[in-house]
């Protein structure tokens, strides 16, 4: 089986000279959810936009389904479903006419059954008669979802579907990606956050100014990004690190008031509980602790390091 | 859920597209069915009390034609030259403005089939409007309409005509000003200078001349042809004019699709 996404040394330069994506090459199996993680301003955007042919790119080649979106263009968009990131709707229209509206425009004959399913699966049948104005921004999140899947798309993008949203659309939200998975369509998403790349994505691709610096199975990546960080707030100030604690390898805050340790949170021995036992046998007191977790920005500099110490291109 | 049923029909024309577009625009013009109808019967009645009643007392006819059956057919088309473009613009301009437009890009619509269901929509509503202002104008005065075929001809030639111009307008707009700059600025004073009112015979030779130069004088006079049987200039001549600024809309649309302009990043 062809890849459901294959995008080949893709380049976009906007007209005002933004280089937006960067020799970008991905294929992404049937079946498979993938996320692009990557903060603003990455590309991820404009690499979904360009596959969906609403922005021309500058180079390369996309396939979808192995078909060529530009040459085979009518076929390849009656199989992609889009979500943009941004909300827009027609306010006077009603929830049932848009949807009924978007499979035509996708070249599908009427079929009431699906589209009332799909509005039933959104929670949105209630509302079917309901002008769109007068929704709430979940359901109207809910309704753009709707009305990419009203043509029974198998490849399914989600541009920052979760941004802005509370927890309960978020979980809903999860809980549709992975019955979407179960019908077999491909998803791909983009996300900031990796806590939603982790709870959702087989595999992950993480971009960066244009590039896509690095794309790994979901459970690789997740062991990459685990680390976790403990600080500890001294009650008295360290002049030096006593030897005792060398194996831990912390660092120790300028005016000695602040221990660090930084661990993998998906190790079986984290090595935080020793770390405490010996603390307390060494008689050293703290008045508080918190562990954090690495911050995105944190991730894209560790990595970009880690390629730069690899020898290839940061 | 079923997401992926099997599907059928070939990678041809997208009918149930076009469709589903030329639809959602009819819906819209019926939900302001209001101002869409109910205005412009009003302004027409207005004009053949102002320009039939008391002008036309003291202007008997008009090359054989009484001047309140005379203005007419220039009055049914201002009404399809403003509606046409205002119809057409704003119909894909909102789309723009709103971001909706994502989903007829990303659609397997081809731009044949997008300006097709656009300016489609937009001379339907022009045609339709176009026969109701006849039908209310033939309270005030007697028509008649010596060439039937050639007068609904030319109602739907213009009518798309317009509404593709409009159509461009609205591609080339990039805010709700730019959308009213050029009918206010270009169309509706070459309209009123068109001969609508008054027969160009009826100007002094030297403004004849000028007037000549308005294409909006030919579009009418052929019009006027298919009614009376009278004209100010030949009917071919008409006829090629209008013909002409269809082909130039069309050139221009067929650009538009093929660079992306003002449509696509
Ligand atoms: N239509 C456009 N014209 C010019 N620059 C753009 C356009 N769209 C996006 N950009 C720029 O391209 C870069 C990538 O944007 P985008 O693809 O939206 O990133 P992301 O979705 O990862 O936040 C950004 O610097 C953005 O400002
Ligand atoms: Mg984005």
């Amino acid at each position: 089986m062809p890849p459901a996404i294959s995008v080949k040394n893709l380049t976009k330069t906007y007209a005002s000279g933004l280089v937006a994506l960067r020799d970008v090459s991905l294929d992404i199996a049937p079946g498979e959810i993938f996320a692009l993680l990557g903060p603003n301003g990455a590309g991820k955007t404009t690499l979904i936009s360009i596959v969906c042919g609403i922005v021309t790119a500058s180079g390369g080649e996309v396939m979808a389904d192995g078909e060529d979106v530009r040459r085979n263009w009518r076929a390849t968009r009656r199989k992609i479903g889009l979500v943009p990131q941004e909300l827009a709707t027609d306010a006077f229209e009603t929830v049932l006419s848009t949807v009924t509206f978007s499979r035509g425009l996708f070249g599908c004959p009427p079929n009431a059954a699906h589209i009332e399913r799909v509005l039933k699966d959104l929670t949105l049948w209630e509302k079917r008669h309901t002008q769109i104005r007068e929704l709430s921004g979940g359901m109207k999140r809910r309704l753009m979802i709707a009305k990419a899947l009203a043509h029974e798309p198998s490849i399914l993008f989600l541009d920052e579907p979760t941004a802005g949203v509370d927890v309960e659309l978020r979980r809903d939200m999860w809980a549709l990606v992975r019955a979407l998975r179960e019908n077999g369509v491909t998803v791909i998403l983009t996300t900031h956050y990796i806590e939603e790349a982790e709870e959702m994505a087989d595999r992950v691709g993480v971009m960066r100014k244009g590039e896509l610096i690095l794309v790994e199975e979901k459970a690789a990546l997740m062991r990459k990004l685990g680390k976790r960080r403990l600080t500890l707030c001294l009650q008295e100030p360290m002049a030096a690190l006593p030897p005792e604690l060398a194996q831990w390898r912390l660092d120790l805050a300028p005016g000695g008031l602040e221990l660090g340790y930084t661990f993998d949170a998906h190790d079986e021995r984290t090595g935080v509980p020793s770390l405490l036992r010996r603390l307390s046998d060494l008689g050293i007191a703290f008045k508080d602790l918190h562990t954090s977790q690495s911050s995105l920005e944190e991730i894209f500099v560790s990595l970009v390091s880690e390629r730069v110490q690899e020898g290839l291109p940061a | 859920m079923s997401f992926t049923a099997p599907r059928s029909g070939g990678s041809g024309f997208n009918g149930h597209g076009v469709l589903a577009i030329y639809r959602f625009e009819m819906a819209r013009a019926i939900r302001t069915a209001i101002q869409s109808l109910v205005t412009p019967v009003i302004t027409t009645s207005l004009y053949f009390v102002v320009f039939g009643a008391a002008i036309g007392s003291r202007i008997d006819e008009v090359g054989g034609v009484s001047y309140g059956a005379f203005i007419v057919p220039g009055l049914i088309m201002l009404t399809i030259f403003g509606e046409s473009i205002s119809n057409a613009s704003f119909g894909i301009y909102f789309p723009k403005f709103t971001g909706t437009i994502y989903e007829i890009l990303s659609a397997p619509v081809s731009p044949f089939e997008i300006v097709l269901a656009y300016v489609g929509a937009a001379a339907t509503k022009s045609i339709v409007l176009g026969l109701v202002i006849l039908a209310t104008a033939s309270f005030f005065v007697p028509i008649e309409i010596a060439h039937p075929l050639a007068m609904v001809f030319f109602l739907v030639l213009i009518s798309v005509t317009f509404s593709l111009f409009g159509f461009i307008i609205g591609i080339w707009a990039k805010g709700f000003e730019q959308l009213q700059l050029i009918p206010m600025l270009i169309v509706t004073p070459l309209a009123f200078l068109g001969g609508a009112f008054y027969s160009i015979d009826m100007l002094p030779q030297a403004w004849r001349a000028v007037a000549l130069l308005n294409p909006v004088v030919y579009l009418i006079s052929g019009f006027r042809w298919a009614f009376y049987d009278t004209s100010d200039v030949g009917v071919a001549v008409s006829l090629s004019m209008t013909g002409g600024f269809l082909v130039l809309c069309l050139a221009l649309v067929a650009w538009i699709f093929r660079t992306g302009y003002r449509l696509k990043a």
